[in-house]
């Protein structure tokens, strides 16, 4: 009865005689939800446009880092850091679509996520080779103190993270929506065979869909990589961007961005509000948890699609 | 249409009939232990309507495939405008102008019938993807021209009211019309149709039948069909090919083809006389 109580009634008591520190905890668990967002997008563009689980999402988010603080390191400032890392990631797209993809064109799903684990371990290594393992500082110039807005003390790194994130998405939704190219990429996740018959070529797209994602990875990997240091951790930061893709669904841009701002929310208060009653450190599971009591309930998560399977 | 007319039209189609286009030679495509196509050879002359016929599993649309580059055939050789391919791909099959529909049709659902004709645009677009991520010069001026065309296109099929909605919601019949309008955006030089007339009412069939005649009257596009329904096929086409468990049975103008006791034989199923 009284563990009944300490889990069902004096976690909401707690909250209903403090809700401006729930509404801090709240919008701090958004925010972060939005970086959580940022590395889940990347696995969904790809999946979108391709049919193939890139599992190497997180390689490139470190390996997009890495290059990031490195030539930051060598004393260039940001903006041509930024240039050459995104030239970086594209002759990437490139080399994986010429040496990985196009060999293995028509293959099953599940050949090509194999290959992608390949793509990780390859992108692990070389990465690390270059550039060393030692944990580099990423100062990019955003303030870390608290802002204090309506009485609310809220991370200021994080908000300038909600936005970046957020052009991005809003850049990214245009680019799909409005242009030709973005035209051909949603023809080529709609339907292959209907794409190549009025002569899109796959491989050009496919390339494209790397590099945006590689484009998406490099932006979670500064935003992260300020958070964190850059380091091997942050290849494991996908890891977190699984339960937001089982939440959202693999095939939803927004699914994204809700799975994201859900998880993270959801996290943190779970964690300032029930922790203490079921042991501490439930930061580290709950995302899991929720993300397995979804696929009981709904598999195809918030916005996937329903495939339906003829047999 | 009155006998005069009909003499007329013979007539006239008789001038726009032209050069060889295509022909194929040859063709051998095996799937497996699957012999779908062998020694298969006709040709398609410039401006006519050519329509493919066979029963189920003939080979036709394997035939439409070899075509447009989607299956390459391990025997044989294609002559595109006298040029001798080895085998077609597809991006150079569209680039040389030939679009195609599918007897399943494969629309891009979840993008409004608007989006999918637009799609028929995209090799005659110049602009480079930096332009278009900012909307800037050529960019715009492409897509306001091409905007202009689709939308010509749209009266053409008169689909106008269904412009924004996204094709997984339309009726199949009106999804057929979509299809056409994708390929027809291409402005193709020869148009390649599986069933385009598969599943439609009688209404929905003629609308379909004055749409391909239009088609190919208006703009001297060449089109290869392949239909199930022969009253369709005698009507308006200029030429029949008939495929038979992936042979040529016979291959001559409708009446001809018609008369000939090995398709009424194979295909057909009634005995003459």
């Amino acid at each position: 009865m009284e563990t009944l109580s300490a889990v069902l009634v004096e976690p909401f008591v707690a909250i209903a005689e403090a809700p401006m520190f729930f509404f801090e905890v709240l919008i701090g668990g958004l925010l972060s939800g939005v970086m959580y967002a940022l590395v889940a997008l990347g696995f969904v563009l790809i999946f979108k446009a391709s049919g193939v689980f890139n599992f190497a999402q997180g390689a490139m988010v470190l390996f997009a880092a890495l290059f990031f603080v490195g030539f930051i390191d060598l004393g260039w400032p940001i903006w041509l850091s930024l240039i050459v890392t995104i030239l970086v990631m594209i002759l990437l797209a490139l080399a994986i679509e010429r040496v990985v993809l196009r060999p293995l064109v028509n293959q099953d799903p599940i050949i090509l996520f194999m290959a992608t684990i390949g793509i990780t371990f390859f992108l692990d290594g070389f990465g690390q080779t270059l550039w060393g393992s030692d944990v580099r500082r990423l100062d990019i110039g955003i303030p870390e103190d608290p802002l204090i807005i309506a009485g609310l003390y809220i991370n200021q790194f994080d908000i300038y993270a909600a936005v970046i994130c957020g052009l991005l998405v809003l850049g990214l939704a245009l680019f799909f929506q409005y242009t030709p190219t973005g035209r051909a990429l949603r023809a080529v996740a709609d339907d292959h065979q209907a794409a190549m018959s009025i002569g899109i070529p796959l491989n050009v797209i496919w390339a494209i869909v790397w590099t945006v994602a590689g484009i998406v990875g490099l932006v979670a990997g500064i935003m992260w990589g300020a958070k964190l240091g850059v380091q091997f951790n942050l290849a494991l930061i996908a890891l977190k961007a699984l339960p937001v893709l089982i939440l959202g669904g693999f095939t939803s841009v927004p699914g994204a961005i809700v799975g994201g701002l859900i998880i993270g929310a959801g996290e943190k208060v779970a964690e300032v509000f029930w922790g203490e009653v079921l042991g501490g450190a439930i930061e580290d599971w709950f995302a899991y948890m929720l993300a397995m009591v979804f696929l009981l309930f709904r598999p195809q998560g918030l916005f996937g699609e329903k495939i339906i399977e003829r047999v | 249409m009155s006998g005069v007319q009909q003499r007329e039209s013979a007539v006239q189609r008789k001038r726009q009939i032209g050069e060889v286009l295509l022909a194929v030679e040859n063709i051998g495509l095996r799937f497996g232990g699957v012999q779908a196509l062998s020694g298969v050879s006709f040709d398609i002359r410039e401006g006519e309507i050519r329509a493919i016929i066979g029963p189920n599993g003939a080979g036709k649309s394997s035939m439409l495939n070899v075509i447009n580059g989607f299956y390459q055939p391990q025997e044989g050789v294609i002559v595109w405008r006298g040029q001798r391919l080895r085998r077609m791909r597809p991006h150079f099959a569209a680039r040389s102008g030939i679009a195609r529909t599918f007897q399943n049709i494969a629309l891009f659902k979840g993008m409004s019938t608007l989006d999918n004709i637009m799609t028929g645009r995209m090799l005659k677009m110049r602009a480079t993807m930096l332009e278009q991520a900012i909307y800037w010069g050529r960019a715009r001026r492409e897509e306001l021209e091409h905007r202009a065309f689709v939308e010509r296109i749209i009266d053409f099929l008169e689909i106008q009211h269904i412009r924004n909605v996204p094709v997984g919601r339309l009726p199949y019949g009106l999804q057929k019309r979509v299809e056409l309008a994708r390929a027809l955006a291409m402005q193709p030089t020869l148009l390649l149709l599986d069933e385009p007339m598969a599943g439609m009412n009688l209404e929905e069939k003629e609308d379909m039948c004055r749409y391909i005649l239009d088609v190919n009257e208006e703009f001297g596009t060449t089109v290869a069909l392949i239909e199930h329904d022969m009253g369709v096929v005698m009507d308006i086409s200029d030429r029949v090919v008939v495929l038979d468990y992936g042979r040529l049975l016979a291959d001559g103008p409708p009446e001809a083809v018609r008369r000939d006791p090995e398709v009424i034989k194979a295909y057909l199923g009634v005995p003459h006389e």
